[in-house]
């Protein structure tokens, strides 16, 4: 009896921490509200679809941060996402033993970069690239809305590549375990029906189609919520505009480039406000991403668990 | 063979070749950064950047020994609190594997652990900084646990989970509470592999800058209080990065330098624990 009354203590008091983590999570969500109370009684709705933003006059309007954090996300996820599969699809179903832990290695060191680093790289050598790139786009180009304005070099186009290296890691990462979780015998069956390794590699990816979804999201999570590498190259200039020349700012930007300035109460409730939001969606994304891999992997592991050997037999 | 199984055989060699080319396109940033860290970082490493204080703007020379130690105390502050919570909340995770609860507080740190640093931070700020309306390297150290303790609880239940079950056995069948063979046996068992797993999460907050900038904020001078705003190498090397002179531009790189010099050296020695404990567990 005194075993299990322990056995219960130790639960319980390792739950007390377990449970810590859980008041995090909640505690971000509630102080976030709260300090932001007096933005949403003022500006309401109005707040994320005007784009003024004026401290003096003490008129906020948040709309051009998020349409360029949406923006900047999204350009990064449609360079990424076929770079991070293709190396997923690359280590776990195309390259040689041996290179398959170094290189997995090698595209994980990404992730570990910290994002300063990224900034200053992206400063010093990214931004003079993009410039050059932008000073040679012929002028037939320039007509198009997507390419105009001044040759700057920080911009869209600086942030949208900077935020698809770093994300890289993250999506493949998630496919590339996906990818390990499919059954061989998915693959095998097709190359019995006469598949070449590219049919064979499509079944495996149509089985584990949830999971991929879930990495590509997780990466799209990431790239909305970066901040200083992103604040260093995007040019932080609130507007919107599809101009993958022009300089733009987002919400993480705001926040990082403004807080410590936000003098009046409103000013800095309605950057917290800005900060609620992107936590609610960053939120939201992770939460549909994890249960999309999640639900990939109960697939996959529920074969394991049902016994080979009928119950009956199994007891006998 | 026909024509259709030709065309079927270019296509998938296509893809392959495909595939292969995503990898040197995703290395080429890496190798690049590495390069440009190396290049411009190594060489302005020296040691008065480990020893001296910043120059006024436009004396050159000085270093970065304010943010170097400001680094070091932020993140003990948050290992000092991110470290047990984090490590007892794996350990709960891994010894109750599949409780409704366990699940909750797993998706729970998996969420936590894609919420935006800068958003940490403002949570920090609203926790430590407005109440007593001083931004301070508590402030920063709190931020910085906060982002830490996801990492720590999955590390931790990942490597108890390597520990070999006959070794929970054995310590039960000797009459050990659950408590006992947990703290006794299991964990010192996986203990090399946490330590690691710790040391890489304490490397990843280290480079965190974003939730800095309004907890600990920044400071030119020497401080060691808690309660004072303090220097970090990453706000330091945001700062000397925008500013328009070339010998801060030289520093920002030698600190870039240092951060990812001590990350690449800290992931490897996790990924040498981990081997460890896989090589334990085969029979």
């Amino acid at each position: 009896m005194r075993r299990s009354s322990d056995d219960r203590k130790f639960r319980f008091g390792t739950g007390v921490f377990a449970a810590l983590v859980l008041l995090i999570v909640i505690g971000i969500a509630v102080e976030l509200t709260r300090q932001s109370t007096l933005s949403i009684a003022k500006f309401g709705l109005k707040f994320w679809t005007t784009s003024t933003w004026n401290p003096v006059s003490g008129d906020f309007g948040a709309l051009p941060f998020i349409w360029g954090t949406l923006y900047s996300s999204i350009l990064a996820l449609l360079i990424a996402t076929p770079i991070a599969l293709g190396i997923a699809i690359f280590i776990s179903e195309l390259s040689p033993g041996r290179l398959r832990l170094p290189l997995a290695y090698l595209t994980d060191l990404l992730a570990a970069i910290p994002s300063i680093v990224y900034g200053l790289w992206g400063v010093f050598v990214l931004v003079p690239f993009v410039r050059k790139l932008e000073v040679v786009t012929p002028g037939a180009l320039k007509t198009i809305p997507l390419f105009q304005g001044p040759p700057l070099g920080v911009g869209m186009l600086a942030a949208a590549l900077i935020l698809a290296v770093m994300v890289i890691p993250f999506t493949s990462s998630v496919a590339r375990e996906i990818l390990k979780n499919v059954p061989s015998a998915q693959r095998e069956a097709a190359y019995a029906l006469g598949a070449t390794r590219w049919e064979a590699i499509k079944v495996a990816i149509g089985f584990g189609k949830s999971g991929i979804i879930g990495a590509v999201m997780l990466g799209f999570g990431r790239a909305l919520g970066e901040t200083i590498a992103v604040t260093m190259v995007i040019g932080n200039s609130p507007q919107v505009s599809a101009s993958l020349f022009k300089p733009q700012y987002t919400m993480a930007a705001v926040i990082a480039n403004e807080f410590t300035e936000a003098a009046d109460e409103l000013y800095l409730h309605a950057l917290i406000e800005i900060g609620l939001l992107l936590f609610i969606i960053t939120v939201g994304v992770n939460m549909i991403s994890r249960l999309l891999i999640w639900s990939m992997k109960r697939r996959v592991a529920a074969p394991v668990i049902t016994p080979i050997v009928p119950a009956e037999e199994a007891l006998a | 063979m026909t024509a259709n199984l030709r065309r079927r055989k270019l296509f998938s060699r296509l893809f392959e070749v495909l595939c292969a080319l995503a990898v040197v396109i995703a290395l080429i940033p890496l190798t690049m950064i590495l390069f440009y860290v190396v290049k411009e970082g190594a060489g302005a490493l020296n040691w008065d950047f480990f020893t001296k204080m910043p120059k006024p703007v436009g004396e050159s020379g000085g270093g970065m020994a304010n943010a170097i130690v400001g680094t070091l105390i932020l993140i003990s502050i948050a290992a000092l609190f991110a470290v047990p919570v984090g490590g007892i909340c794996g350990v709960h995770l891994a010894e109750y594997p599949s409780t409704k609860f366990s699940s909750v507080v797993r998706f729970a740190a998996d969420v936590l652990n894609g919420v935006p640093s800068i958003v940490v931070g403002i949570f920090a700020y609203g926790l430590v900084v407005l109440p007593v309306k001083r931004f301070s390297a508590l402030a920063g150290g709190v931020a910085l646990g906060f982002l830490m303790i996801p990492i720590v609880v999955r590390t931790t239940e990942e490597l108890l989970r390597l520990v070999p079950g006959g070794l929970r056995e054995g310590a039960l069948a000797l009459g050990a509470t659950r408590g006992r063979a947990v703290f006794g046996v299991i964990v010192p068992a996986a203990l090399p592999g946490i330590l690691t797993g710790i040391l890489v999460a304490l490397a990843r907050v280290a480079g965190e800058t974003a939730p800095l900038l309004f907890t600990a904020l920044n400071n030119r001078f020497w401080s060691t209080n808690l309660t004072q705003p303090i220097a970090s190498l990453t706000v330091q090397v945001y700062t000397y990065a925008q500013s328009p002179y070339d010998d801060w531009h030289r520093q920002a790189w030698a600190g870039a330098f240092l951060l990812v010099m001590m990350i690449l050296a800290l992931s490897i020695a996790a990924r040498v624990a981990v081997r460890r404990l896989e090589r334990m567990n085969r029979p």
